[in-house]
This record gives structure tokens, sequence and C-alpha cells, in this order.
């Protein structure tokens, strides 16, 4: 299955995929009206500084400890893509303390919010494409 | 200083209705142009460090910026160009030497675009590259005709040392050091994947691009810089260079701050000191003295190297290069005073050297009335900016082209001009870590692959519509070319008739 | 308007050849019925003949065909004949008043020999120095044109149609082992004579039908060897080029013609490695000598002929063979004309030269 990779050696630090993700995340069209004058709420992170960065988001384990640990059902894997149902989520914040990587965090409603590959897009995600230097790659790898 | 005298030349232009505040401009900014203001929550510019580079401006996601020129003027004056008045308020307040990059932007004539190529109706086919062979297979070498033959008649084919390049385009020499290890590697694997070269400039050959010695030329500079027995054994031919065309008459700079571990390594000079070649080589003050550096190259090498001699077009050029022809040569590089560099003196830049055009004209031309056109191949360099210009120089009667801005072009340079100053935003004329980085080589291959494939389909498609289907038919092929706006002095020169002649 | 030689001009064109392996005579009337039969690819702005074995009492002397405009350039040239040939004969080329021909120039034969103290002053073989003295008098003798220049063989040529030009040199009187012909359709030219073909170079002759996008490559190339391209034209060039290969190089007619008409590079990577080699070094070496756009050519040469079409055969030839008879033309009425009934008839490959020689021993 294809995924989104992390290519630390060529992260700029730039921060232009959590604008992405925030604006293919938001349903909006527009990418001014997305995002301007507000908080952003990106489901993926670039830690680090200016030497050495990288961008996290959910890896889609193949044994996700979220989806183990989610006590309401909204957590369940579907064809590899870790999927959130913001339904039955109530928001017991579970899955934030069990993921290793920090990948599910908190939205502007305070639910959880998490990397779901961009499902409203065709192929690439956002985050990937949005990449001025191929840190982020959407590829199949063993 | 109390006194600004120099206002800035650009203007960076925000349109707030459009910025997000994602700050990627502030981020992308080595000259820290771009700032947040926390108490406006805006953000704010300092355009007298803009050099106008374009990064911020291509990373912005939504497209609220431009650069602008100034329109800020002084009293307007024919003669004392803003320009002019501005060198001097610099040269007033530090009493140093104008430095700038890249080659010469001032208004002189360019020949290319006042030469036009011919196409084939009714009296001769075009032929479609779609469906006929189109060849554009090149040899750079000695070609004199020495038939020898074995006892059974047969030829022996025995030929000099030679580049076999897939289309008549090499990259011309950058140092590492002037620009990024990812530039180069950029360069060294485009040079392989098209079956072309690279040439390392002056700057010696980093050790992770041995493997790509078969598509390296070597350069050995008057500094000789990196230069050692691997090194000039490792490339598939040795370039001596004497002058290059944005600087004839003075040797490369390249300032301390770019001279950093790998590059000190690289160089085999210490860390942080300026690497300043000499002016002249200092073994050759003569045409003999060339002679002798050629034959100890080949000698090196085991005469298994073609040796380039790479010279900038200056006022004497033909004879230059009737005496290089001469010299054991099997290769003359001349580059044009277009030609770029990562550092040069201001009025050496502007001033000094002719157009590439017509130099090559009267290199080629000198060379055949002597009869040792077969001596040598011919490259030039020095502003070579499309594939018109490619069969323009092939027509006048080069066998290849160097290609340097171009090249440079692709891996996102914008020319700026300020490669001396060791920020460059796009990671190519940088050597800060963070900056280097911005060049991923997948990339950057992969750009200079695009572009080379498709220039040479584009000279394929004018080569067909000549009527010529392989390279060599066009090579010193005048009469495809007719001038436009040219005085009859320059079309002599040239070689070529005017339009409609 | 300019004339041939200040001005390149593009033509098409017919050709014809025949050539008897055995050294049979052939009347000269046989080869003007051929290229007569392709009289509308000619426009009347040119035509011409090469005979081989024409002067067989004359066959050890070079036969210098001339063109004068007036008196005075025939008067410049024979003084220099004098000063570096013996000459042995000179006469008026026997023609007849047609009415189509106008405007002749005064045309001369002599049959010379080099002076033996000026050959050997001048340090070269006797070809070199006939070649280079044939070419000072082109270039700079204004007015004198020498058209031809081999050994018992003669150029014949006109601005008219073809078969008008053989009626004009009463080809019939003549009788030659080959000959080639050629009807000219230049395109933009009041046609001049000395630009009409064949073209000749020593023994060397060639009819071409065709215009070569590689002429200018080609020309600036040769003419570093002492070469003049005074005409402009591809045929002179393809002369020049042919003579330098074969005669000053010592190039095979076969690897001339690999030259001229060098094969793709994607053919040459499907031969055998050291076949590879040797047509990559034939390609590389000469490579400003390869000739690009259409062609036919017809190569006269003592004792033999070659057929060649670029290599992508761009205009038409096809060969015939009948006893031992060789017939090659632009088109096959051309030959059918001559004779109707052939062992074999077949269009040679682009590239693909067709050479032919006298049977050894053959003699009249």
């Amino acid at each position: 299955m294809k995924r989104v990779y992390v290519n630390e050696e060529w992260c700029l630090g730039c921060h232009l995929c959590e604008y992405y993700c925030a604006f293919s995340n938001s349903g909006e069209t527009n990418m001014v009206r997305a995002l301007k004058d507000k908080a952003i709420y990106p489901r993926i992170q670039v830690e680090g500084d200016n030497n050495f960065s990288f961008a996290v988001s959910c890896r889609h384990c193949d044994e996700p400890l979220c989806v183990k640990g989610c006590i309401s059902g909204a957590l369940s894997v579907s064809g590899g893509v870790i999927r959130l149902d913001t339904e039955k989520c109530v928001g017991c914040y579970t899955c934030i303390l069990s993921c290793p990587y920090g990948a599910i965090t908190i939205n502007a409603d305070h639910g959880v919010q998490k990397c779901e590959l961009c499902p409203a897009r065709e192929g690439v995600p956002a985050c990937v494409e949005g990449c001025p230097n191929r840190a982020l790659v959407w590829e199949e790898r063993q | 200083m109390a006194i600004q005298y120099i206002y800035p030349e650009f203007e960076v232009v925000r349109n707030a209705d459009r910025c997000i505040g994602c700050r990627v401009c502030e981020r992308q900014c080595a000259n820290e142009v771009h700032r947040f203001d926390p108490e406006s929550g805006k953000m704010m510019a300092d355009e007298s460090k803009c050099v106008n580079c374009h990064r911020c401006v291509s990373l912005c996601p939504v497209r609220a910026l431009k650069i602008v020129k100034s329109d800020h003027t002084f009293r307007p004056n024919f003669n004392w160009s803003g320009d002019a008045i501005n060198q001097v308020y610099q040269q007033a307040g530090t009493g140093g030497v104008l430095l700038s990059s890249m080659g010469n932007p001032n208004p002189y004539p360019i020949y290319w675009d006042k030469l036009l190529i011919n196409a084939s109706q009714v009296t001769n086919p075009s032929i479609d590259p779609l469906r006929e062979p189109m060849e554009t297979k090149t040899f750079l070498g000695k070609k004199t005709p020495c038939i020898r033959r074995d006892g059974q008649g047969r030829l022996i084919p025995e030929r000099s040392p030679r580049l076999e390049l897939s289309t008549p385009i090499l990259f011309s020499a950058m140092s590492y050091g002037s620009i990024s290890y990812n530039a180069h590697a950029s360069l060294a694997r485009a040079a392989k994947a098209l079956g072309i070269y690279y040439n390392t400039g002056e700057g010696g050959l980093h050790k992770d691009f041995y493997e790509y010695g078969p598509n390296t030329i070597v350069q050995v500079a008057s500094g000789r810089f990196g230069v050692h027995k691997d090194y000039l054994n490792t490339g598939a031919a040795i370039e001596i260079k004497i002058g290059q065309g944005a600087k004839p008459g003075i040797g490369g700079h390249l300032p301390g701050a770019k001279i950093v571990e790998d590059v000190s390594k690289t160089r085999m000079i210490p860390q942080g000191t300026d690497a300043i070649s000499p002016a002249p080589h200092h073994d050759i003050y003569s045409i003999e003295d060339l002679r002798q550096l050629v034959f100890s190259l080949k000698e090196a090498v085991n005469y298994e190297k073609p040796v380039i001699v790479k010279v900038a077009a200056v006022h004497n050029i033909a004879a230059i290069a009737s005496g290089i022809a001469r010299s054991g040569a099997d290769i003359i590089a001349i580059d044009g005073f277009r030609g770029g560099t990562g550092a040069a003196p201001t009025r050496i830049r502007d001033n000094i050297g002719i157009p590439i055009e017509l130099a090559l004209a009267s290199v080629d031309q000198r060379l055949r009335e002597e009869g040792i056109r077969g001596n040598v191949s011919i490259v030039v360099g020095g502003s070579i900016r499309s594939s018109a210009d490619v069969v323009k120089a092939v027509a006048l009667g080069a066998d290849a082209v160097y290609i340097g801005t171009a090249a440079l072009l692709s891996l996102g340079c914008h020319l700026c001009r300020s490669c001396h100053a060791g920020k460059c935003n796009w990671g190519i004329a940088t050597q800060r870590p963070d900056l280097v980085k911005r060049l991923n080589p997948e990339i950057g291959t992969q750009r200079l692959i695009n572009l080379v494939h498709a220039w040479t389909h584009e000279i394929k498609e004018m080569m067909g519509g000549m009527g010529i289907n392989s390279i060599e038919a066009l090579r010193g092929n005048r009469l495809m070319l007719r001038g436009v706006g040219l005085n009859d002095r320059e079309l002599s020169i040239l070689g070529v008739k005017h339009a409609g002649e | 308007m300019l004339r041939e030689g200040q001005v390149r001009i593009p033509s098409g064109c017919a050709v014809s050849g025949i050539f008897s392996k055995s050294r049979e005579p052939i009347c000269g009337s046989e080869i003007v019925r051929s290229i007569a039969v392709m009289h509308d690819r000619s426009n009347g702005l040119g035509g011409g003949f090469a005979g081989y074995g024409i002067y067989p009492e004359y066959h050890d002397y070079y036969a210098f065909h001339v063109f004068y405009d007036d008196s005075d350039a025939k008067q410049a040239c024979e003084q220099f004949l004098e000063r570096h040939f013996d000459v042995i004969n000179l006469s008026k080329i026997p023609t007849k008043k047609v009415a189509s021909i106008v405007d002749e120039p005064l045309i001369w034969r002599y049959f010379v020999a080099p002076l033996p103290h000026k050959l050997s002053d001048s340090q070269l073989n006797e070809k070199e120095y006939v070649a280079r003295c044939v070419i000072r008098v082109n270039s700079q003798i204004n007015g004198a044109y020498i058209f031809s220049s081999g050994k018992d063989m003669g150029v014949f040529k006109a601005v008219g149609f073809p078969e008008d030009v053989g009626e004009f040199y009463r080809l019939e009187e003549y009788q030659g082992y080959c000959w080639t012909a050629h009807g000219r359709y230049p395109t933009n030219t009041p046609g001049w004579w000395g630009g009409a073909h064949p073209f000749a170079m020593l023994d060397y002759s060639i009819v071409h039908n065709g215009e070569i996008s590689s002429y200018d490559a080609n020309r600036r190339y040769v003419e570093m060897f002492g070469y003049r391209c005074n005409l402009l034209t591809d045929t002179e060039v393809i002369t020049y080029i042919f003579d330098y290969l074969i005669r000053k190089q010592g190039l095979t007619l076969q690897e001339a013609a690999q030259v001229v008409a060098a094969p793709f590079w994607d053919t040459i990577r499907r031969k055998p490695p050291e076949e590879q080699e040797r047509l990559t070094y034939l390609r590389d070496i000469f490579s400003s000598l390869l000739i690009t756009g259409p062609f036919s050519i017809l190569l006269g040469f003592e004792g033999g002929l070659m057929a060649l079409n670029d290599r992508l055969k761009l205009r038409s030839m096809v060969a015939a063979e009948k006893g031992d008879r060789f017939y090659v033309a632009s088109e096959e009425c051309a030959i059918r004309v001559i004779e109707p009934q052939l062992d074999r008839i077949w269009a040679p490959k682009g590239g693909e030269p067709v050479i032919v020689r006298l049977n050894s021993g053959a003699s009249l």
C-alpha cells in the first residue's frame, strides 16, 4: 500500500505541508478563504529546527495501538488506512496517549483528528503534492 | 549609516487580502527580508535586503507575493544611469572593487537573436523527426584523417581519444565550492543519464562523484586546486582553463566563506581561506608553454584522454585558437563575454571580452583557412539560452555547446546574480547546509534531463526542417543562417548573408 | 541577375548512365535517347553528358574542355596552359547549330601533358598538379572555365534540354564504354553553360539529382584542401569530395560511399564489432563529408561507374542489367527506351552504392 514517507534529509522545515493539509481538510476550494486569519489544525506536523526537521503524520501502522485502544470503535482500519469516525468519537484521547508518533492531535472542536490520506482527493495527498523538495513522498515500500 | 545613499532596487509587494500568514517566505529567505510582526499579526518586509531571487514568490502557496522594480528614480539622465550613480555611492562608501555574479547583463548586441534559421520548401524535402531517424550523436576530438591499412588492405580504425555525446550539449565548468554538493550531484547524475558530460570546474572532484568519472571533464586551472593523478585519471577528458568569459584575464575567485570542510578537502586547501586562482597559469607565459602542459597532462593519463583548452573570447581569439589548435589540444572551448560566474569584479564582467557568436565565427573560419579545423573540435559557451542558440552555434561552426546558466536555471536559479554572497536561497551557489539541502538532487537531475531532452527534440525539429538528418551536416553549414539587422561588417565576420539574399 | 557561382541555385534533375563492362563501344546517341525520355524532369536550363573511352587516340593526355566568354579569356588561358603543359593538340569542339541552343561561348578542347620540369618543380604528383592548374584557371582567369580535365574522357554540356545539347555537340560521332547524362531543372536562373552538369575533376565526373542540405558544411570542409567551389553547386562539391576521399585519402569507392551516405548510428550498432569500428571510424573522421538531403549520384571514373542514393532514398533511381551492359537512371522508362528486354532491374537501396567496373582485360 502507498503511504506518505518522510525523507528528512530533504525537509526544509518550511511547514508548507501543514498548510496544504489544513486546506485539503477544510472542505474549501480556495486556500485563502480556508486559511486566512484562522488558526490551523494540520494533521501533519513539522518537528525540528532549521538544520534538521521532518514532518510527522499518521504512519497507518499494520498493528495500530490507537485502534486497539479506542474505546468507542471510532478508529478502524479500512484497506490499510486508519480512519476516524467522528460520530463515534467520545473524545477520551486514549488514541493520543497511545500513538507512539504523536500523530493524533486535537482539532478545533476539541475532538481528535488524524491523517486519513486525504480521502477527498484523488491520488496523492495534499502534503506530498505541496512539498517543494520531495521530502514527503507517496510510495509503496516493503 | 545615517545617510542611506542607495534606495532599494526592488519592492516586495504583498497582497494582504491573500496572505495567510504561513510564514514560508520568512523561513525561506536567507537574506532575512520577511518578518512576522506579532503585534499586528502581519508579515513585514525589509526590501533593502531583497536580491530578487523569487524563492519566497515561488513558495508562497497563495501567490500573495511579487517583487517589482522600484520606480524610485534619480533625475533622468541618459549618461548617468541609476546604476552608474549607485555604483559610485557604493564604492565611495566601501573603497572596494565591485563584485557581481553570473553573466554580463548589459545591453550589448545579442547576435543569436539576429540570426535566422532556414527550412526546406519544395525543392528539397524537410524530414520528419517523428518518423525518420534524426541523429545528434557527436564526437569531440581530433579529426585528422590518416588512412592506414593492414596487410590485407583493411582500414585500421584507430582514433585519437575523444568524447562521445548523445547530443551536442555539455554542462560547463562550475566548481564544487562555487556551487553546492547537491548541484554537482545533479549535474553528474544528469550527465550520466543523458550520455553527455559535466565539468568539475577548478575546484577538484568530490570523492563521492568519482563514480561519474566516465561523464566528467576534470579541469586544471591556474590555481591547480584538487589536481592529482587520480583526479586526472578519473575524468573522461581534461580541460585546461586559461580563462572564462565572465572574467577574461583573471583567475577564479572563491570567498573563504564558501571553503567549508568538504570543499577544503576536495580543493586541497585550508578551510576558510579565500581561493584566489592566479590570473595566468604561471607555467604558461606563451603558446609553447601551453603545448608542454598539454603534453604533460597527456603523459599523466597515458595519452588516453582528450585535452580541452578553454579560453575566454577576446579580441585576438582567432589567432589564439589557431595556436591552440597546433598545441596538441584535442578540443578548444571558447567562452563568450556573457558567460556566467560565481563571482567576478563587475567592471571586468561587464566590459571585457567579445560576443561568442563573433568569436566562434572567426575562429572556425580562421582554422579552415589554415586547413587545421580538423585538428580540434570547438565547444562554445557564454550564453547559449535555447535550442535555437545551439542550432545557430553548430551552423556557425561549433561541434558542441557548453551550457552553464541554462543548467543552473533548470535547477531553480533565478538569476539574481548574488552568488558571491554565498546565501543562495535555491541551494545552488551556497555551502550553508540548511540552504544546500534545498536542492534535492533527485529533482535537480530530473529537471536537467528534461531540459536537455527538450532541447534535443527541438534541435531535431529544426534540423528536420532544414532537411538535415545528422548534426554533422549542420556543423559549419552557414548557408542555413541569415542575418537580420546586421551591417556588412558583422555579416562578413559571421560569414552569413542577410535575410532576403 | 546573378549567375551561377554568384548565387546558390537549387535544382531538380534527371540522370541516366550506361556502362559496358566488356568495353563494347556505345554510341553517344544511345545516352541521348535515354535522357530525352525524361524531358519533363528538365526545364531547358541545362543538359550535359560525360563519355569515357571517347579519345582512344589521345588516351595518355589530359583532355581539357574549356568555355571562354571571349577571346581575351582564351588568350589568357592559353598562355597559362602553355606555361604549365605541353599542348599536343587544340581545336574547337565540333558543334552543330540547334535552334534552341543559343548564346554559346567559345568552346575549345586541348590535349595536354604537364611540362616535366614544371611538374617536378612543383613537388606534386601528376594528378594533383593538373587539378591545381584547373582550379587556378577556373578561379583566377575571368571568363575561362575548364569543365572537363580527365584522360580519355570528356564532358559536353550546355544550357538547353539534354537532347538538344546532345545534338549540338554531335554526340552521335563519339563512342565510349561509359556514358552519363544529366537534364537540369534549376529553379531561378537564366542558366550558365558552366553551371550545367556533369561536373568533372580529372577523370571523376558527377551527375546528380537532388539538393543537398549539407552543402555549406561540405563546401567549407573541402575548401580546406585547396578546392574552390566557384559554382556553388552540389555537383561541384560532391565531385571534390570524391576526389578528396579517393584520390587524396586513398579510400576505396565503397568506403567513400560509406562516408558520404554513412549508415545511421542505429544501423552501425547492429553490425559485428569490427565492422562497427570501421564504420564509426569513417563516419567520425570524415564527419564533415556526410551528405544529407536528397541525392542520386552517378560518379563516372576511369574504368568504372558508381551509382549512389542518399541514405533515406529521397530521390528516385533504378538500375538494370542486360548482358555486359549496366544501366542506371532516374526513371525506368529511360532504361527501357534503349533496352526493352532487361535481365534484371532493381531499385538500389538508399546509401548502398552500386559499383560497376570494366572486366579485367577488357579493351577496345
